[in-house]
């Protein structure tokens, strides 16, 4: 009885072929990338770069602690928080009426089977226009803003209110259709109103998601209005704009640091709020 | 088989409305408070706004954006642009994928036996990449990497990189222990472990974070522009400074467009990988 011979170690990579033009595939596909994005890492390192980025991050140590300096940023950040915060409350103004109106739990006619036209033709329209007010930027609609109603808080206020209205309009009324629908469907056939069967069937059922949600995008808007400011919507984003253009490092240092735990704080708020209520 | 009684016991009032003990009370006084206090501070200037003539000068500045400039130099230079839009947001998450990946493993716990010295650093690291958001990174290295799209693909790759290391090291802590335990158990070292028994289980996973990033980015590359990090949206800030406003229709309505192309192909992929 022989024994059994093992097999050799194939002498080169059997699956060489593939490897290679996949390779071969990967880098024609990134070389238009690099061209497009001109992608030159050297630059970084050349030296009229190089040092003014070296001088700018070593300003950066010490933070500015001026006690002038701190009220401002204070100021400024309770700015930021503001504007993020009524910028949701507008929001939810535009979208609770458009969720009532959109949903298709709440529709009537649909309780018999299939929807009728007019209504049917008027939900589609709205949730148009919802994906519509969603689909443009914040920092677009702050843009015009700006150009319309000047400078300000004004402007970051109402680009937060329009996006995040359709935002929240299109996700409430997916949450209501996908909860539960029988309460509903029992008080409408019972010949409750739209309004009654919303707040004592539709609404209780879902009101802890909604609210988890509903908070989860007020973390959301406070993180974009810092951003918001940047196209002179006002707050903590404005004066990091302008430190970053005078190149004080320090100020910029600081600033950073209070967003990045602004950023944290609102996280940590957000998750407590939904655990508690979830 | 006596019938239920009535589904609410009828001695039992209902609670009051506002009581010392409720949590829930106290959270919606708070909030009541932060809303008002939020108005009252922020000095809006709804007179200018919803008064008749600042309503006309928003009629007439809204007019002015019609009709879009579609004359075939210009259109040209929208779609360069479009392009470059897409070029950063894919060259910046692949990088931010590496990048992820490679902060990712110290930022693990990778087995129980392990240590991980590393992990609270550099999960502090990342949590700092993450909340600067992608235009202050922006703003910020277009000091070093000048005014353009380079600037702008190195700020998206910043950033997603924190959000993609994060997202990473939960998928390795969270991979079954089972191959990584045998192959130590045979003395293997922890980097072939990694490799050979941790990445293979997790990488539909890192895939689907990273395309969805990438979609992320998409987006985010669209606005990036604004502070001069290149795409469309340095085109628009360029043409909306110069109130070139049939111009700036043509942009908004390209990058619209993008968008919704955007979020109808991964609802697509979505469905069709669920499926």
């Amino acid at each position: 009885m022989t024994a059994a011979t093992a097999l050799s170690p194939p002498a080169r990579d059997p699956a060489w072929l593939g490897r290679v033009f996949w390779l071969g595939a990967a880098l024609a596909l990134l070389w238009p990338m690099l061209v497009a994005t001109e992608f030159k890492p050297w630059l970084l390192l050349a030296p009229e770069s190089l040092q003014p980025t070296l001088r700018f991050a070593r300003s950066f140590v010490p933070p500015a602690v001026g006690s002038e300096f701190l009220a401002l940023v204070a100021r400024e950040t309770w700015r930021t928080v503001a504007i993020a915060t009524a910028g949701i409350t507008l929001a939810l103004m535009i979208a609770w009426p458009l969720t009532l109106a959109a949903t298709r739990v709440l529709s009537i006619s649909a309780l018999a089977g299939r929807m009728a036209p007019g209504p049917f033709l008027l939900r589609q329209t709205l949730r148009a226009l919802m994906i519509g007010l969603r689909s443009i930027p914040e920092l677009v609609w702050a843009l015009v803003f700006v150009r319309v109603v000047g400078l300000g808080p004004t402007a970051g206020v109402l680009a937060i209110a329009l996006t995040y209205g359709g935002m929240l309009a299109k996700v409430y009324s997916e949450i209501l259709e996908s909860g539960e629908t029988d309460a509903a469907q029992a008080l409408l056939r019972n010949g409750c109103g739209r309004l009654q069967a919303f707040f004592y069937a539709v609404l209780p059922t879902n009101a802890a998601e909604l609210v988890s949600y509903t908070v989860y995008r007020w973390e959301c808007a406070i993180r974009s209005s810092v951003v918001l400011g940047f196209v002179g919507a006002g707050g903590l984003g404005q004066q990091l704009d302008n430190s970053t253009k005078m190149f004080a490092g320090g100020e910029v240092a600081t600033m950073l640091l209070v967003f990045i735990a602004l950023v944290a704080i609102a996280d940590r708020a957000s998750a407590w709020l939904r655990r508690a209520l979830g | 088989m006596t019938p239920d009684p009535a589904a609410n016991l009828p001695y039992r009032l209902p609670p009051r409305l506002f009581n010392a003990r409720c949590a829930a009370c106290w959270f919606m006084l708070a909030i009541v408070v932060l809303v008002l206090a939020s108005f009252w501070s922020l000095d809006l200037q709804w007179r200018s706004f919803l008064s008749a003539e600042a309503l006309a000068s928003m009629g007439r500045f809204v007019s002015e954006f019609f009709p879009p400039d579609v004359s075939q130099p210009f259109l040209g230079k929208v779609i360069a642009a479009t392009g470059e839009t897409l070029a950063m947001s894919a060259l910046g998450t692949l990088l931010a994928a590496v990048l992820g990946l490679a902060l990712a493993w110290p930022a693990a716990r990778l087995n129980d036996g392990d240590r991980a010295r590393a992990r609270a650093p550099t999960r502090l690291l990342l949590n700092a990449l993450r909340s600067v958001p992608e235009l202050v990174w922006a703003t910020l290295l277009l000091i070093s990497a000048g005014l353009g799209p380079f600037a702008g693909t190195l700020a998206l790759a910043v950033h997603t990189s924190g959000v993609l290391g994060r997202l990473f090291a939960e998928a390795f802590e969270n991979a079954p222990p089972g191959p990584g335990f045998a192959l130590r158990a045979q003395g293997v070292g922890n980097g072939r472990v990694l490799l050979y028994a941790t990445l293979p289980q997790v990488l539909p996973q890192l895939m689907s974070y990273t395309l969805y990033r990438w979609e992320n980015n998409i987006r985010a590359a669209a606005v990036l522009g604004v502070v001069g990090a290149g795409g469309l949206g340095q085109l628009l800030a360029f043409h909306m400074g110069l109130f070139h406003m049939n111009k700036t229709c043509t942009i908004l309505a390209a990058m619209l467009l993008l968008v919704a192309l955007v979020d109808a192909l991964s609802y697509a992929a979505r469905r069709w990988m669920t499926r």
